[in-house]
């Protein structure tokens, strides 16, 4: 008892153990966390900062101001618009198919089964991505995919006629919406189900309409996490690559394909411009989240 | 409540048109490499390339070591912040959510850059180094599975009890971690082992950039070039990760349920 | 009893074969406090629920104030309800939960807050109003669902074992803040509860359930005296059960382990050489033999317990065993197991249990 009381204190470090005693504990007690941290580091941060810092260098390692400035010639911005529009568009449309889902089979009524089937397969749906996913869209709604001909012969619509192209905004939208949709279902359907059902009994004993109950309670609760899954979606698709580049060859210009072929083949003739495409999308990725830990700890002061 | 129910339906019938239509499409493309009906050929051909066994293989045994050092990295500091540090516990739960913001691309730019031949670690200096760095570099991505299973079982298990009270038994360090911790978060380790090894399996982007023979690359190079056998890869990537959120389902049923908290 | 103000008339409640609550009736008097008292799974929140609006009766029909609302949604009916696990909604604060019903009742805001102030005054919670649920101990919590259950004036108040998920001590002082608030503002009030302890001491009246059907409907003092049936016997209070054999039915003479005892007049129906359950409860026992008992059995102290206050003791009859309550006295020191003793009654304290 005594010795974890004393162990506990060393933890708080607002009384000071004898000089001895620190210089034991404090090095076990950290020992602990070491190899995560030197991974971390080694792996994770210092590779990042490497690139960011190169972002600002240019060849010589003077600081320089030129790769950001270089990051808005047209073909850049092109790429780095489409990427942002496939990847808001991917997620706004995954986040809300996937709350409706969710909604569905958590309070729609349905058959048991249906609820656990479905987050069965929205683990595997969600982690399945890259080419064979490209791959199965291109067997569905490629120029020869089974609904394009399907479409064509019973109904007479030819969608590529129409301007429909797989290999375009909306080919690979629709394409990234397969694993958005799932992970949104995975993230969002526990906190559907930490919504209690006597908060909807009391809004309407209340005399609150189902509306009302909804705006002033259901949509708040749910906010936080919906719009951090969003965040998260956005992210997901926004690095994406091996899917666009599967569907796409690189006939279509979004960052991390413009990037992919930069390290490949310096098709930018400027390494430092590399490093500032990396910047850039972890600008963004990082942007959107700060955006998202603002507003949580802005608006949702009842969140523990 | 009836339009709900109806609107639930709807809803439900919709989803799943979306998520099944590509599926029987894929199958169905699959089945047609034998001109006039419809046969396996695409899958012979598939199995039986010596390239897709390399590459496979290749992929498994990477797999395998990225679930190692994960298990390694991630278990003890779990436990540890769970145990002794809580109040590291923003900045570790913040350091293993980074994959989810830092593209894997980025992630591997940066691996190619600081650890190249000529540097002072040069992991791309070898063929066995260049594996090294692609087991670090999937362990970083799936840092945020595998950190997320194993707290999750951790939380169940009242870590500082079951840990006090081996102390008390007499049980030095090493027996409490096998014989106490380990035994009963293996379940949820291994539940981030398999998300793992679903992440892995097909990873196309980081082991394309460090030129490993991956399965991933092999896919990628097969849809360019070929037109049945790439469905059947895809319907049997799809039955891999099928079978790995299966695994974690099945084992979730065991997991230990929490018996000294309520909930 | 003079027009009441709720009437549950002939409710059945069935989900697919299994009935829940079968031929369920009662009159409620306005202002009258209603506990439906019984074990989990008797019927009694599927009532509540019934007359809340949450579940449509298979049969039968509820009134409040001479209008049928058995099909009236829940938010048309103008009722209060408070839930065991409180209930309120965590996004809002206390002043904003209790506001709610307010609110969506388009109540101008100057008016809601006063309201609300008054409603955390009645509760004396003033200080709170812009606190989170999660920062309120759960006594506080349920007080504010109360105050804010009751902000919009409803007909009704529903109490859905509104204590079962507190500590005993505030169990038994928000029991009494509730009783007397209820009385203040008059409002009738249906509390569901499993407690008996907590039905007898708030109720005017009690609706003991069992099986889906009301076994009894009396005052606590008549549910307590005058159990009408053995489950209600057996289910409220502490009761010494005792197997006994009519000797003569006429002059109600009934045998206990071949004593015999008279009991004037309440065995009616049973016939000599029937077996009977004879009930009683351990604070109309004495022990040795009181002036004023006309019936009186022997036996052997088999155990005491010393409760302090009190001293509980058992004493065997053959194959019975009695409990018994006396009250500790100084001078005296408690009884000896293996002592004989006598046990003292009035025989009209003697429950016959059909």
């Amino acid at each position: 008892m005594t010795d974890l009381s004393l162990s506990n204190k060393a933890i708080a470090g607002n009384t000071a153990p004898p000089a001895e005693a620190r210089s034991l504990r404090l090095p076990t007690q950290w020992l602990g966390v070491t190899p995560f941290f030197v991974f971390a580091v080694m792996f994770l941060i210092l590779p990042t900062l490497y690139l960011m810092l190169g972002a600002f260098q240019n060849e010589a390692g003077e600081f320089t101001f030129a790769n950001i400035v270089a990051l808005f010639s047209a073909n850049i911005v092109a790429a780095y618009w489409i990427s942002i529009k496939v990847s808001l568009a991917s997620s706004l449309i995954g986040a809300f198919a996937g709350l409706a889902i969710a909604i569905a089979i958590v309070r729609g009524g349905l058959p048991n089964w249906i609820r656990s089937a479905t987050l069965t397969f929205s683990g595997v749906a969600s982690n399945f991505a890259g080419v064979p996913l490209a791959f199965a869209f291109i067997a569905t709604l490629g120029r020869l995919g089974l609904v394009t001909v399907l479409l064509n012969t019973l109904v007479g619509l030819n969608l590529y006629a129409h301007g429909f192209n797989l290999l375009s905004f909306w080919g690979l939208t629709i394409t990234y919406v397969y694993f958005q949709i799932p992970l949104m279902v995975v993230i969002i359907v526990p906190a559907i189900d930490g919504l209690k059902r006597e908060w909807g009994e009391a809004a309407a004993t209340l005399g609150a309409t189902q509306a009302q109950y909804w705006r002033m309670v259901v949509i708040p609760v749910l906010w936080p996490s919906f719009l951090g899954t969003v965040i998260l979606l956005f992210a997901n698709a926004f690095g994406a690559i091996a899917t666009a580049y599967a569907l796409t060859g690189s006939s279509l210009n979004i960052v991390p394909i413009l990037l992919y072929a930069q390290i490949r083949g310096d098709v930018l003739h400027n390494a430092h411009l590399g490093y500032a495409i990396a910047f850039g999308m972890i600008f963004i990725t990082g942007l959107a989240n700060i955006f998202y830990i603002w507003f949580r700890t802005r608006s949702e002061r009842w969140l523990k | 409540m009836k339009s709900g129910r109806f609107w639930a339906w709807f809803v439900f019938l919709l989803g799943a048109a979306y998520f099944f239509i590509p599926l029987i499409a894929t199958i169905e493309f699959s089945l047609r490499m034998r001109r006039g009906v419809y046969s396996f050929d695409a899958y012979k051909v598939v199995l039986g390339d010596s390239q897709f066994q390399a590459t496979f293989m290749f992929s498994v045994i990477v797999a395998v070591f990225t679930i190692l050092l994960g298990v390694l990295i991630v278990v003890p500091t779990a436990y540890w912040i769970r145990l002794r540090l809580p109040q590291l516990r923003p900045i570790v739960e913040f350091v293993t959510l980074l994959p989810l913001v830092i593209p894997a691309i980025v992630i591997v730019f940066g691996y190619i850059r600081m650890y190249g031949s000529n540097s002072p670690l040069p992991f791309l200096g070898s063929n066995l180094g260049a594996n090294a760095l692609l087991v670090i570099g999937y362990a970083a991505l799936a840092l945020p599975y595998m950190y997320r299973a194993v707290d999750t079982g951790l939380r169940t298990i009242d870590v500082r009890t079951l840990t006090e009270a081996a102390q008390i038994l007499g049980a030095g360090w090493g027996t409490i971690i096998a014989r106490v911790i380990l035994p009963n978060v293996l379940i949820a380790v291994l539940s981030g082992a398999f998300l793992t090894f679903a992440i892995v399996i097909g990873e196309f982007t980081m082991a394309s950039l460090l030129n490993r023979p991956a399965f991933g690359p092999y896919l990628q190079n097969l849809v360019a070039n070929r037109a049945y056998e790439p469905a059947a890869l895809s319907i049997i990537a799809f039955i891999i990760t099928w079978g790995c959120m299966s695994l974690i389902q099945i084992l979730s049923r065991f997991a230990p349920k929490s018996a000294n908290r309520p909930n | 009893m003079a027009e009441p103000f709720l009437s549950i008339q002939h409710v059945r409640k069935s989900f697919g074969a299994t009935t829940v609550v079968e031929d369920f009736n009662l009159d409620v008097a306005p202002g009258e406090f209603v506990s439906f008292l019984g074990p989990s799974g008797c019927g009694k929140t599927t009532v509540l629920r019934m007359v809340a609006g949450f579940e449509e009766p298979s049969a039968g029909k509820i009134v409040v104030g001479g209008k049928d609302i058995t099909r009236l949604k829940p938010n048309q009916r103008n009722v209060g309800m408070v839930f065991q696990a409180y209930a309120l909604f965590p996004n809002l604060t206390v002043a904003q939960n209790i506001a709610f019903g307010l609110k969506v009742g388009g109540m101008p805001k100057p008016d809601a807050d006063r309201r609300v102030a008054e409603m955390l005054d009645m509760i004396k919670l003033p200080q709170m109003a812009d606190r989170y649920p999660y920062q309120l101990s759960g006594g506080q919590q349920q007080r504010i669902a109360l105050a804010r259950a009751i902000a919009p004036k409803p007909k009704l108040l529903l109490l859905d074992e509104p204590l079962s998920a507190l500590d005993a001590k505030v169990r038994v002082s928000l029991r009494e803040e509730i009783r007397s608030i209820q009385k203040k503002l008059g409002i009738t009030t249906i509390f569901v509860t499993h407690d008996q302890e907590e039905a007898l001491s708030i109720s005017d009246r009690i609706a003991v359930m069992y099986g889906g059907r009301a076994e009894q409907v009396g005052t606590p003092f008549e549910i307590y005296n005058r159990p009408a049936t053995k489950f209600v016997a057996n289910f409220v209070g502490t009761l010494n059960v005792l197997e006994g054999k009519v000797t003569d039915a006429a002059s109600g003479k009934v045998q206990v382990n071949s004593q015999e005892v008279s009991l004037k007049g309440k065995l009616n129906g049973s016939k000599s050489g029937d077996t009977l359950s004879l009930a009683l409860r351990p604070e109309a026992i004495s022990l040795g033999r009181q002036p004023g008992h006309d019936a009186s059995l022997s036996g052997e102290i088999a155990e005491v317990h010393f409760l302090g206050s009190v001293i509980r003791v058992r004493v065997g009859i053959g194959g019975n065993t009695v409990s018994l309550d006396t009250f500790n006295n100084s001078t005296t020191p408690p009884p000896v197991v293996g002592d004989k003793a006598d046990i003292s009654f009035s025989s009209g304290d003697m429950l016959v249990l059909h």
